[in-house]
């Protein structure tokens, strides 16, 4: 049995380069890959939590977010489409027209 | 059932009909439905009389549905027909559909025929508000509105600078009023926990003292809204203005209904009003004062119906007058001539102003009595009445109150003599302005003169109908001393008034009275004639030689320039410089500038914030989370 605080170190180290991949790269698509893989480090814990205490309620969760988080590449891809079809470009760093 | 709601429902319906549709279906239907909708309430009014009459009490009292009920005040739009309100309902709507007959003829082809209609419909049906309404706030929603709809009428040449300017005058002039009435309403919801005429009339003797201050106050602060609304001094000078109008809404409005609203109020309050002996003094001085200083007026005015305005001005300070003395029988009896005599004047001036090509000016007249016959018998036979002429209205009416005046315990022989001079300069103008318009030398343009020719039916049939009022109108009350027929004036309104103490005098000083100023009026008729009928030489050499009171009583006393000095400048001055200047500009401008300048200066700084760089954002957001968490632990 693999103890838990691997799996939990495992899961904040997954966390940590979608972070850091959300704040550094300027790929659009990229970033959007980055913030699936925070999605998926937290349910690494939960998954390890529901083991770890017998309880279904962490299993349950990552139903939730594994559904949100299909409703949610849905929608986040199309909008980086539409926008690459106008832009022709997907730099985030070019996506500033939303200010003041 | 009585049905009282149909008298007010007809020139309401009138007013939605002509206001909405008169546009679309064009003049025949709004001729049709303006005076017909008149003519149904006078039909509906004439039957109210007489079932009134017949009932128990002489009172009809109809409750259509609670207006207002909150704690113990309750406003009911309630309708009452009792002595008072039931003569008063036969003049407005009787009157007032000759008037709308006339106006068929006279506004034929104005531009805004249709609008004309709606609002003399919707003044009817404000007036008949104001005479059946029960209580003080049904009364007042009738007050405000026959403002307004004078406000309207006036204004009804709005393109007009002159007649703009005199409807916000009239206007103006009758808030100040209002204020007076609305007081005095608070003041008696106060003291009566009621604001029902019947409840105040019947309680007043037991809840006020009589000549107590509460008393005093409550009736002053109304008498105030009655000098607005029936053109007495302080607020006179709105009505002779208000002749911007068309000449039917001068005879309707500022002749025959809307300034007597005063006096209905004073006279539906009279149990109220001899509690305070003072506010009677000061009605009968008011209105003595009045009547005397707008005939002063009315003498050398040169246009036609602005003698007549000021005539107005003049008997209804003989109203007044009677009201102060406590002759509200004599009072409401002279409403009822002066009504008559005074709607019939204006509309025969109506009909000479027409004929000329609408000239006014009275020195652009002259030898008009046979081009305008059926015009000229008519206004001789008013202006003989009004003069009081013995054995037509006006000499009735005006020899009650004279004599009251006299005689009642709140009188004095100086009432009587200002009102016995008055009534002398009366018969002196009304004849000047008859001479001046249809005898003498014709100074009326040379080319209008050919097409003088007399007016439609429609407008000499109404004339003809008033002239026969005017003659025999006045036997309705013929005074106690003739011995003929009893008053039928003081029958009617029989215990409906309150009781004053009877009088001192007898029939002999009556008498002399009565002949004395018969004698002065036919005097002051001889005099105008002499004057005025042909050649002016006297005339004008009395003009040069009483310079000084020629040019103030043309100048109508300066009145209105005493007014502007006094309090227009002022408010001017106060708006410009303290209210506008110092604090519009300082304080609430300054305000208003810094929560702006306040909300602009915090958006400068924080605005950077938003660079639309996503990477940014989602920076500040894990170092949030990160500060949270910190924080947590």
């Amino acid at each position: 049995m693999i103890p838990i605080e691997h799996i939990l170190l495992l899961s904040a180290l997954l966390f940590i380069i979608g972070v850091l991949g959300v704040m550094l790269r300027r790929n659009v698509i990229v970033m959007f890959m980055s913030i699936e893989l925070m999605l998926n480090a937290v349910n690494l814990s939960f998954v390890t939590f529901a083991r770890s205490l017998d309880s279904m309620t962490g299993v349950v969760f990552i139903f939730f977010i594994i559904v949100v988080a299909a409703a949610e590449a849905v929608v986040g891809l199309s909008i980086i489409l539409s926008i690459f079809r106008t832009r022709k470009t997907l730099n985030i760093d070019e996506f500033n027209l939303l200010k003041w | 059932m009585s049905q009282i709601w149909l008298v007010p429902a007809f020139p309401l319906l009138g007013f939605i009909l002509n206001g909405f549709l008169g546009k679309r279906f064009g003049t025949r239907f709004v001729t049709f439905v303006g005076p017909l909708a008149v003519g149904m309430a006078f039909a509906q009014s004439l039957v109210l009389f007489f079932q009134m009459l017949e009932a128990e009490g002489n009172v009809l009292n109809e409750h259509l549905y609670t207006w207002i009920a909150s704690g113990n005040f309750e406003a009911g739009i309630n309708f009452t027909v009792d002595q008072l309100s039931g003569l008063y309902l036969l003049i407005i709507t009787g009157v007032g559909f000759l008037i709308h007959v006339y106006s068929v003829g006279y506004m034929k082809g104005e531009s805004g025929y249709y609008r004309f209609f709606a609002y003399l419909n919707l003044f009817v049906f404000f007036m008949l508000l104001l005479v059946l309404g029960d209580n003080f706030l049904l009364m007042f929603v009738g007050w405000e509105g026959v403002g307004l709809c004078s406000y309207l009428l006036i204004g009804y040449y709005f393109e007009k600078d002159s007649a703009a300017e005199a409807a916000k005058k009239a206007f103006l002039f009758n808030r100040v009023g209002d204020f007076g009435v609305l007081s005095a309403v608070m003041l008696i919801f106060l003291s009566f926990g009621s604001i029902e005429f019947a409840t105040v009339n019947a309680e007043a003797s037991t809840r006020l003292t009589e000549g107590g201050t509460l008393v005093t106050a409550i009736t002053l602060l109304l008498f105030l809204g009655a000098t607005g609304k029936s053109a007495q001094i302080p607020l006179f000078v709105w009505l002779p203005d208000a002749m911007e109008g068309p000449t039917p809404v001068s005879a309707l409005i500022h002749a025959a209904t809307m300034v007597t609203a005063g006096l209905y109020m004073v006279a539906r309050l009279s149990h109220l009003f001899v509690l305070a002996p003072f506010t009677m003094n000061v009605i009968a001085v008011v209105g003595a004062t009045t009547a005397i200083l707008a005939a002063t007026i009315a003498i050398t005015q040169t246009d036609i119906k602005r003698v007549l305005a000021y005539s107005t001005v003049s008997q209804l300070g003989y109203m007044f007058l009677a009201m102060g003395v406590g002759a509200f029988s004599a009072g409401v009896f002279h409403v009822m001539t002066h009504a008559f005599f005074k709607a019939l004047l204006f509309l025969g001036s109506g009909s000479v102003i027409l004929a000329i090509h609408h000239e006014q000016d009275m020195r652009k007249m002259g030898a008009l009595k046979n081009k305008l016959p059926i015009t000229y018998v008519t206004m001789l036979l008013g202006t003989l009445a009004i003069s009081g002429i013995p054995f037509f209205s006006g000499f009735f009416s005006k020899d009650e109150i004279l004599w009251k005046a006299f005689s009642s315990p709140f009188g004095s022989p100086w009432l009587w003599f200002v009102g016995f001079l008055t009534a002398g300069m009366t018969a002196f103008y009304m004849f000047r302005m008859i001479y001046l318009t249809f005898h003498g030398e014709s100074r009326v343009d040379s080319h209008v003169v050919e097409h003088v020719r007399e007016s439609p039916l429609s407008i000499t049939l109404p004339l003809v109908i008033l002239a026969a009022l005017a003659v025999i109108g006045g036997f309705f009350g013929v005074p106690h001393v003739f011995h003929v027929i009893p008053n039928g004036i003081e029958v009617y309104f029989h215990d409906f008034f309150a009781q004053i103490p009877a009088g001192h005098g007898n029939v002999s000083t009556e008498w002399t009275l009565m002949i004395l100023s018969v004698i002065f009026a036919l005097f002051a008729w001889f005099m105008a004639s002499r004057l005025y009928h042909s050649g002016f030489e006297i005339a004008s050499g009395l003009r040069s030689k009483w310079e000084w009171a020629y040019q103030l009583s043309l100048n109508k006393w300066y009145v209105d320039e005493l007014y502007n000095s006094l309090i227009i400048q002022p408010g001017r001055l106060l708006s410009t410089h303290l209210l506008w200047g110092l604090f519009d500009q300082n304080v609430i401008d300054r305000a208003v500038n810094t929560t702006g300048a306040v909300a602009r200066l915090v958006g400068n700084t924080i605005r950077p914030l938003q660079n639309g760089l996503i990477q940014n954002y989602a920076l500040i957001f894990t170092l949030g989370t990160f500060l949270i968490l910190w924080y947590m632990t």
